[in-house]
């Protein structure tokens, strides 16, 4: 008699997974969200901003510079320069950037060579974005119209003047676009920074989330900073490159 | 205290180039059939879909890859479901290829002239007709070299998922660099394992797109 009530509830077939399906809807729901709690620590994230805007602005000058050396170094110059900068350019480029920071901050050391966090993050990015930019700017270079060579010629401009002054700017006015783009890739790259503990953003929103176990919400905001970060980085170099880098003179060599 | 000779590092590194090559496998396949269909939302989806891929490109490009995989790993975990790294890093790089594919694609599809489109649809070919039979065989043909040149980016942010404990070349490296004292060995080597799997494809890449470029003039 006890037994049959059990007995008669047909037993609900189940998948397998079902529960655990279900579990996991429960706790979708359950989920709260609390931006609040992240953003209270603005004071680290604001930080981290500066940090990550400040590696990124030295490392753009500097690897603009080393881009543009080997560039030259790649079209102009003697063959074992050539070698050399086309060396560079190809070992930077085929490997991943944090194998290049965890060789500068960890394997240089052993060689006797000390840095501290800061310092070793800003080589790694001068270092890679120099051999990117390498690239970006041969590629302005080559298209330089041979005109232009016999033109300044005829003036009277000597090697360097002449690639300073008439080959250069209409090279860069014509890459610019690309090389905005990877400063930006660098800068959003730089987050890697964070892993031999430079203070940059995505080390800020890692510090926040130790300390108030909100992972999610600390990495969403740090997304979003980053997203607007890059926008309106993009927005600021196309609005510099035309008026500092390559003014007039790059307007009527790029037609 | 065990010893390492060079041959244990150097053995232990390659055989976690397996996984390396193994999570670009993924993420590059998973990647481009991800990123067809975003391409085709994109071109045949009317202005709202079109908006919405654009977004989703602009949100992968626009932050770090460690931030994504950040996401993707704490994010699943804060549902309450224990992922992997393996499969928070798969999930995370597919998405971040499909991205980069579907952008890649779409201005290959651009370089195809407007008059084959006209003349697709003149023929009464459908939407998908139109993309299949006419356009993508000749945007293909333009978009092999930047997809090469892809699988190296892809490579390389492979990288990344060590920090979430993926025990690739680099997650490797890191753990003989700590047992070994010799970090300054064991990451050149590191390197020179991800310089032997990008090279040949950089140096594929280029000379198709020097190919392409000769054939087009």
């Amino acid at each position: 008699m006890l037994a049959l009530p059990e007995r008669r509830r047909p037993k609900r077939r189940r998948h397998p997974r079902a529960a655990g399906i279900q579990k996991i809807g429960h706790r979708i729901m359950k989920i709260e969200l609390d931006f609040l709690a992240v953003l209270a620590q603005w004071p680290l994230l604001a930080k981290g901003v500066v940090w990550t805007l400040a590696l990124t602005v030295l490392s753009a000058v500097l690897g603009g510079v080393v881009g543009v050396a080997c560039a030259w170094m790649r079209a102009y110059g003697a063959k074992p320069l050539a070698w050399i900068a086309a060396t560079y350019v190809e070992l930077i480029r085929n490997t991943p950037f944090i194998v290049q920071l965890f060789f500068i901050f960890f394997g240089l050391p052993a060689a006797g060579v000390k840095l501290t966090p800061e310092i070793a993050s800003i080589i790694a990015m001068v270092v890679n974005l120099g051999a990117y930019a390498a690239e970006i700017v041969r590629a302005g270079l080559d298209a330089t119209p041979r005109g232009q060579f016999d033109a300044a010629k005829a003036l009277g401009l000597g090697r360097m003047q002449m690639f300073r002054l008439v080959v250069l700017p209409p090279a860069l006015a014509k890459v610019w676009p690309a090389m905005v783009s990877q400063i930006i890739i660098v800068m959003l790259g730089s987050a890697v920074c964070g892993q031999i503990s430079t203070e940059e953003l995505s080390y800020a929103a890692n510090l926040i989330q130790s300390r108030n176990f909100r992972a999610f919400e600390s990495f969403i905001i740090a997304g979003a900073i980053y997203l607007l970060l890059a926008i309106a980085v993009r927005k600021l170099l196309d609005w510099v490159g035309p008026r500092f880098l390559f003014g007039a003179s790059a307007k009527a060599g790029a037609r | 205290m065990v010893e390492f000779s060079l041959w244990d590092i150097a053995r232990n590194l390659l055989l976690s180039v397996r996984w390396t090559v193994a999570l670009s496998l993924v993420a590059f396949i998973g990647g481009g059939v991800v990123g067809l269909l975003l391409l085709y939302a994109r071109l045949g989806g009317g202005r709202v879909a079109g908006k919405l891929v654009g977004g989703y490109v602009q949100v992968f490009q626009g932050t770090p890859l460690l931030i994504q995989l950040f996401l993707a790993f704490f994010g699943i975990a804060a549902l309450g479901v224990n992922v992997s790294p393996w499969i928070a890093a798969s999930v995370c790089l597919t998405l971040y290829s499909s991205a980069y594919l579907a952008e890649i694609w779409r201005g290959c599809v651009d370089a195809v002239p407007k008059g084959q489109w006209e003349a697709a649809k003149s023929l009464g070919l459908s939407f998908a007709q139109q993309l299949r039979l006419i356009v993508l065989p000749q945007a293909a043909r333009i978009a092999i070299a930047p997809t090469v040149g892809f699988m190296v980016q892809v490579i390389k942010g492979t990288a990344l998922a060590s920090i979430i404990g993926f025990v690739e070349i680099t997650k490797t490296g890191g753990m003989i660099a700590n047992a070994t004292f010799q970090p300054f060995l064991v990451y050149s080597f590191v390197a020179a394992f991800y310089f032997a799997l990008c090279f040949p494809l950089s140096w594929w890449s280029k000379r198709l797109e020097l190919k392409m470029s000769a054939s087009g003039r």
